[in-house]
């Protein structure tokens, strides 16, 4: 199946802001995490859909994936 | 023996006393919070006679302490008509706490068009004309450079820009930063207030002042090395908020649906990147020149959120470049060019609008067809305008609600007549209800709940449900009316939220300072008291429970891309506020 990633703030570095990949039905977001070679305990938000999800969430066909480093605002 | 300086702007004279006792132990927030209750007629016009202002250094402003330079502004505001109090970066803050100043409170208001200069030095309080040349439309840029040829560039600064003299509800109040630019009071017009006494700045020379007395240096070093640490060891506040600024949360907020778009008929923008925080950082990286990715506000900031922001031949064009603005122009208003925002945040700095309250206004005057969307020339040009007074630009100036009202729209983003900032609450519902139940009208600083809804700091809670979310929006607002008496950042939040030591390192160097004990409940006591003079002020001028709602449409509008409505029940919405 095909997911969109998106990936932010410091993931950004020596990586695509944005791709599409190719993986098996079962991938669960701490696995796509490990692929782009980002240790799991560096995100700190994960949205799937723009929902708010965890490590272990497993994904589905066409799901955008977006992985955020802690960042804050105000 | 710390001073209280009162200027009565009607006789064109000062005070100086000793700080009344009910005010000795309280500061930033705290302060002018209870005082505005304590002696503004609360019915009063904003800008009549009748109203006070008063400007306030936090409980621990002058020492030390990292980031503790913040100063509180209150009065009553002419934006919403409720009590307000806005705070700000910038030198004043350190530089009044270490001259002993409490307090400064403008009274009053002279007879007459001239404008003045209230000085504030070791040796007393002076009021001067104000150099014509500053007058009629000078810009703040150009005005700190010539009150720094006049009174030397150490000098402190808080001025009314162009806005402020002209009385316009978004009017801020502008406080030069140690580098010669500045930072903002910006929220509730309080630049107006500032005007309407005839007040065109105030310049604090701290020449001769000493150190902020101490009652523990060695409990004071050693608590504050343990708060620094935590502000540096948190991965937002310590690196974050330095190489992306606020502007990271374009990104964020866009991918959770919760980024309003085109007068929040949208929750998501395509051109996201085009504003973001990482384009912001590359940007100022590949130019180099005068940019900077990283700037304190004040001195002894160590979470450097600010930022200039250089042209591309590297000149500077704005500093303090904030995810608001950017959000309110960019996104809001439909401004592609994250260039074409940075000259208009420039112009709202120097004609001194609150940026904030400026771009949701645009954005509206642009539903409303009197700008065309996305115009960022247009934009600038209106900005520009308030200089001159011009109508179309005093129409912006008059704020969102005005803006609604000119262009008959009902879809008009305000809580109290105030700007609806950068989170829409359909989509985030904590922040809705700081929106909704806040004393000062519509504002995410109240009770910054995108924290727990959205970054997952402090708290993790679903943005879409209203789970938790009463009593969050309540402890947040809570805390916050605390962490505004310091004068702490507010950003400092970041690094205390998940870290029990960092919080009470921040209530020891408080202790150590003025050789108390102060607990975490007692913390707590203070900000709960300082939210119910703030109620009460708002009662007593005429405010109720019903104005704590958001705009209907928000009820019946679902924004996508989560297609939800805002869906609190009003009694829902009135349990924030119990406690």
């Amino acid at each position: 199946m095909k997911i969109t990633v998106r990936l932010f703030a410091t993931f950004r570095e020596n990586r695509e802001k944005e791709s599409t990949i190719e993986t098996a039905p079962g991938t669960k977001v701490e696995d796509v995490v490990r692929t782009f070679n980002i240790p799991p305990e560096d995100v700190a938000i994960i949205m799937i859909n723009g929902r708010g999800k965890t490590l272990k969430d497993v994904l589905s066909e066409g799901d955008v994936l977006a992985l955020f480093p802690p960042v804050g605002g105000g | 023996m710390m001073k209280f300086i009162r200027v009565d702007m009607t006789t064109l004279s000062s005070t100086t006393t000793d700080v009344p006792e009910k005010y000795a132990g309280l500061g930033g927030r705290a302060l002018t919070s209870n005082f505005v209750n304590d002696e503004v007629k609360a019915s009063c016009h904003p800008l009549g006679r009748n109203n006070k202002l008063i400007i306030a250094p936090g409980l621990l402003s002058g020492t030390s302490a990292p980031n503790s330079g913040r100063i509180s502004v209150g009065a009553k505001s002419p934006l919403t008509g409720t009590i307000k109090e806005s705070n700000s970066g910038g030198s004043s803050s350190q530089m009044l706490a270490k001259m002993g100043i409490k307090a400064l409170v403008i009274e009053g208001m002279p007879k007459g068009d001239k404008f003045y200069i209230i000085k504030v030095a070791m040796d007393g309080v002076t009021i001067e004309e104000a150099p014509e040349k500053i007058l009629n439309g000078c810009g703040n840029y150009d005005a700190i450079k010539i009150l720094n040829e006049k009174y030397g560039d150490h000098v402190g600064m808080a001025l009314a820009g162009p806005a402020g003299e002209y009385r316009m509800p978004s009017a801020n109040i502008s406080f030069k930063d140690p580098d010669g630019n500045m930072r903002s009071a910006g929220r509730g017009g309080l630049g107006a207030v500032l005007g309407s006494k005839k007040v065109k700045g105030i310049v604090i020379d701290p020449t001769g002042a000493g150190n902020v007395p101490i009652a523990d240096p060695e409990a004071f070093q050693a608590a504050s090395k343990v708060f620094a640490k935590a502000l540096l060891d948190h991965p937002v506040a310590g690196q974050g908020l330095a190489a992306y600024g606020t502007d990271v949360l374009v990104n964020i907020l866009n991918e959770a649906g919760g980024l309003p778009a085109h007068n929040f008929t949208a929750g998501r923008i395509d051109h996201n990147d085009n504003i973001s925080g990482e384009t912001m950082n590359a940007t100022i990286s590949e130019r180099g020149g005068e940019g900077k990715v990283s700037h304190g506000c004040h001195k002894g900031c160590i979470i450097r959120c600010s930022q200039w922001y250089a042209d591309k031949q590297g000149k500077y064009i704005t500093s303090g470049f904030e995810y608001e603005t950017i959000w309110g122009l960019g996104a809001d208003a439909g401004i592609k060019s994250l260039d074409a925002i940075a000259y208009i945040d420039r112009a709202m700095d120097d004609v001194g609008v609150d940026s904030i309250e400026t771009a949701v206004a645009v954005a509206t005057a642009m539903e409303g067809g009197l700008i065309p969307w996305g115009d960022g020339e247009a934009v600038l040009k209106i900005v520009k305008g308030i200089a001159k007074g011009e109508p179309l630009s005093r129409i912006i100036a008059g704020g969102t609600a005005i803006v609604g009202k000119v262009c008959g729209l009902y879809r008009v983003p305000v809580v109290k007549d105030q700007g609806i900032p950068a989170y829409d609450p359909r989509a985030v519902k904590g922040i809705g209800l700081t929106y909704a139940t806040t004393t000062m009208g519509a504002d995410h600083t109240a009770g910054y709940c995108i924290s727990g809804n959205i970054l997952k700091v402090g708290a993790d809670l679903d943005p879409l449900k209203k789970d938790g979310q009463i009593e969050y929006a309540r402890a947040m607002q809570i805390g916050t009316a605390a962490v505004d008496s310091t004068g702490m950042c507010l950003f400092v939040y970041f690094g205390i939220a998940d870290n029990p030591a960092g919080y009470q390192a921040l209530i020891d160097m408080i202790n150590a300072q003025y050789g108390i004990s102060l607990t975490s409940a007692d913390v707590d006591e203070l900000g709960k008291s300082v939210l119910k003079v703030e109620l009460e002020f708002n009662r007593k001028a005429g405010f109720t429970n019903l104005d704590d709602r958001l705009p209907e449409f928000m009820e019946y509008e679902p924004i996508a891309p989560h297609n939800v409505v805002w869906d609190f029940t009003p009694e829902e919405i009135d349990e924030v506020m119990k406690f």
